[in-house]
């Protein structure tokens, strides 16, 4: 089976005055027809800026400087302005993450709703109006009828991210990019939105991109995981084999920082801070906070190796040429996997 | 353990002016609570936005003065003091807000936001407060070599560090700290969150944590209330509330809570807000467990 979209070896880069930083480096994944691949990484690892590399949205000074996008057999890169505007919305939508200014505040929601179906060629005027209430009462908003004519700031956050939802799903894509679709919301809120979002996917037969950086959320959502770290993904595989077997000491790390354990202990802290883009350590980018680095960690970027089935990480601690090299505490926690 | 604080019945009330086609109205933000804190004690604030935890923190400091109800800090009525008694007490109570990005003057160096309490309490001279503000930098993990610095210059795991600084540089025996970690970047959380930790017991701090996230009250206080609408719900320790939540309102909460384990079952309880009376009093469950039942 062919996937639905398949990323190889993106890169997009920010021009700045002094040389152009790449945002996201080299990063290859696939999404299958009807799967939920949970994208994970702390600010500034480069997710937004996949999912907007994705909808050819970047925007001066950045620029996708290489790669292919491949959706349903169309490399993406490659289309004209006109035929990129038409995967938009109907082949892949977008959910941003900010439901407060998503939206336009100055139409009302079912005439933003209506305007993606007749950007679209989906519905005549009257059509797309009644299709508005369709849609704001499949992502369960009471009283779709009279709250179709509301303006935005008469909703609350949850239900404008509902509406921003039904204006994704308006023209049927097949996959949806939904970058932080809950971080700005509260917690019970985000439960109900990520219920909707479970259940509009298999409703529709969406394929579904989740961006967030709450590994709870991924864990209850996603099928496959794909951990960014500072621009490349580090770490990809099933949702289980990520939380059981982390492969990479950076996932392993963000794993052991969550609060969990037995009260009042210390939290695992991964040490330092996310390195600056233009500033990356030789090697791989994760080295200098890594408990586990050993001498080829500062040589070269780790490639990726298989880390168990269906995964993969881009850490030399899998690399069996240097398994005689590895630090005493690498082996340990290579061991207890 | 003796009581630190104090709060009983406090009232925060929001009016809003009648206009040409309304009437003015007056919203309860915070509305008729009460808790105390040990000497000592973490003790957490929780709820969803617009549930009166932070007002109910920034009235506890007057920095909104509340509409009714006492604070008692060391057993004084802090809402009856005076300006200048206020800002007195002030060195004994302290807040670290939110945003680290926000709550530092970008114009100043990391040396004079730290220094700028001991200056307006007109603390030591000049050399003894340098020292002691290179002593703060230490105390809170970070290098007195940046002390020069601008907050841009910092991560945002460092800036929250200088509130942190800041904060303490009164020695404060009680810290609200409001949000503390959550507009950090979960690797960085931990470690603040392990600072807080250490500082409270290397300094005898009494906190009062206010935050949304729950699985981190649950790691770091013993004691958690939690808000909903302006009125503590359920109250009691931490162990008691999360294994056995009595209000409906706090069960629909922690179930709603994201749990990072593919495997967890999942059994979301959403509450219905017409079965949640208002007006229902806070009654004892178990000892030291009271919930609005």
């Amino acid at each position: 089976m062919s996937a639905l979209l398949q990323v190889s070896n993106l890169t997009t880069v920010f021009d700045t005055p002094r040389r152009p930083v790449a945002a996201v480096d080299d990063v290859s994944f696939a999404i299958e027809a009807g799967e939920t691949l949970g994208l994970v990484g702390e600010s500034g690892s480069g997710k937004s800026v996949t999912a907007l590399s994705i909808m050819r949205l970047v925007q001066p000074p950045g620029r996708v400087a290489g790669g292919r996008i491949v959706f349903n057999g169309q490399d993406l890169l490659t289309l004209d302005d006109k035929a990129m505007r038409a995967i938009r919305g109907a082949g892949i939508a977008l959910i941003f993450q900010e439901p407060m200014t998503a939206l336009n505040p100055v139409f009302r929601v079912g005439d933003q709703i209506a305007e993606t179906l007749l950007v679209h060629g989906r519905a005549t005027r009257r059509e797309a109006k009644a299709r508005a209430v369709e849609l704001l009462r499949a992502v369960r908003i009471p009283d779709p009828g009279s709250r179709v004519n509301d303006y935005p700031h008469q909703l609350s956050g949850g239900m404008r991210q509902r509406v921003l939802i039904a204006i994704s799903l308006a023209c049927q894509p097949s996959l949806v990019i939904a970058d932080e679709p809950t971080t700005a919301l509260d917690v019970t809120i985000q439960a109900e939105i990520l219920d909707l979002l479970r259940e509009m996917k298999t409703a529709m037969s969406l394929s579904l991109l989740l961006i967030t950086h709450d590994l709870g959320v991924i864990a209850e959502t996603a099928d496959r995981v794909a951990v960014m770290y500072a621009g490349r993904i580090v770490e990809t595989g099933p949702v289980r084999a990520i939380f059981r077997n982390p492969g990479h000491p950076y996932t392993r790390g963000l794993l052991a920082s969550m609060p969990g354990g037995g009260p009042g202990q210390r939290l695992r802290a991964i040490d330092g801070s996310v390195p600056l883009l233009g500033a990356l350590p030789p090697g791989c980018a994760f080295n200098p906070r890594c408990p586990d680095r050993f001498e080829p960690c500062t040589e070269a970027r780790p490639p990726d190796y298989p880390a168990g089935p269906q995964q993969t990480a881009k850490c030399y601690l899998h690399d069996p040429q240097f398994a005689s090299r590895m630090p005493q505490s690498a082996i340990r926690n290579v061991d207890a996997r | 353990m003796s009581t630190l604080v104090e709060v009983s019945h406090l009232v925060k009330q929001f009016t809003r002016d009648a206009g040409l086609f309304r009437k003015g109205t007056a919203v309860a933000a915070v509305d008729d609570v009460s808790f105390s804190i040990g000497k000592g004690e973490m003790f957490g604030l929780v709820g969803e936005s617009g549930s009166g935890k932070t007002t109910t923190g920034r009235c506890m400091l007057r920095l909104v003065e509340p509409t009714s109800g006492e604070v008692r800090f060391r057993g004084d009525n802090v809402l009856a003091f005076s300006r200048r008694r206020m800002r007195e007490t002030r060195r004994d109570m302290q807040i670290v807000f939110q945003d680290p990005y926000s709550s530092l003057n970008p114009r100043m160096r990391a040396r004079q936001i730290v220094e700028e309490p001991l200056i307006i309490h007109r603390l030591g001279a000049r050399a003894e407060r340098q020292e002691r503000v290179a002593e703060l930098f230490r105390l809170v993990g970070l290098n007195p070599v940046h002390l020069d610095r601008y907050p841009h210059q910092f991560s945002g795991g460092q800036r929250q560090r200088i509130g942190l600084a800041r904060a303490l540089a009164l020695n404060p025996s009680f810290l609200i700290l409001d949000e503390p970690v959550s507009a950090l970047d979960v690797s960085v959380q931990a470690q603040v969150v392990n600072l807080l930790m250490d500082l409270q017991q290397q300094l005898k701090l009494t906190y009062l944590f206010i935050a949304h996230d729950l699985r981190l009250v649950e790691h770091i206080c013993s004691r958690v209330a939690v808000m909903y609408l302006g009125k503590i719900v359920e109250m009691g320790p931490t162990a008691s509330l999360f294994a056995a939540p009595q209000h409906p309102y706090t069960r629909a909460l922690l179930s709603a809570i994201p749990v990072p384990d593919p495997d967890a079952p999942r059994q979301r309880i959403v509450l219905d807000p017409t079965t949640v009376n208002r007006s229902t009093a806070l009654r004892e469950i178990t000892t030291g467990h009271f919930a609005a039942i």
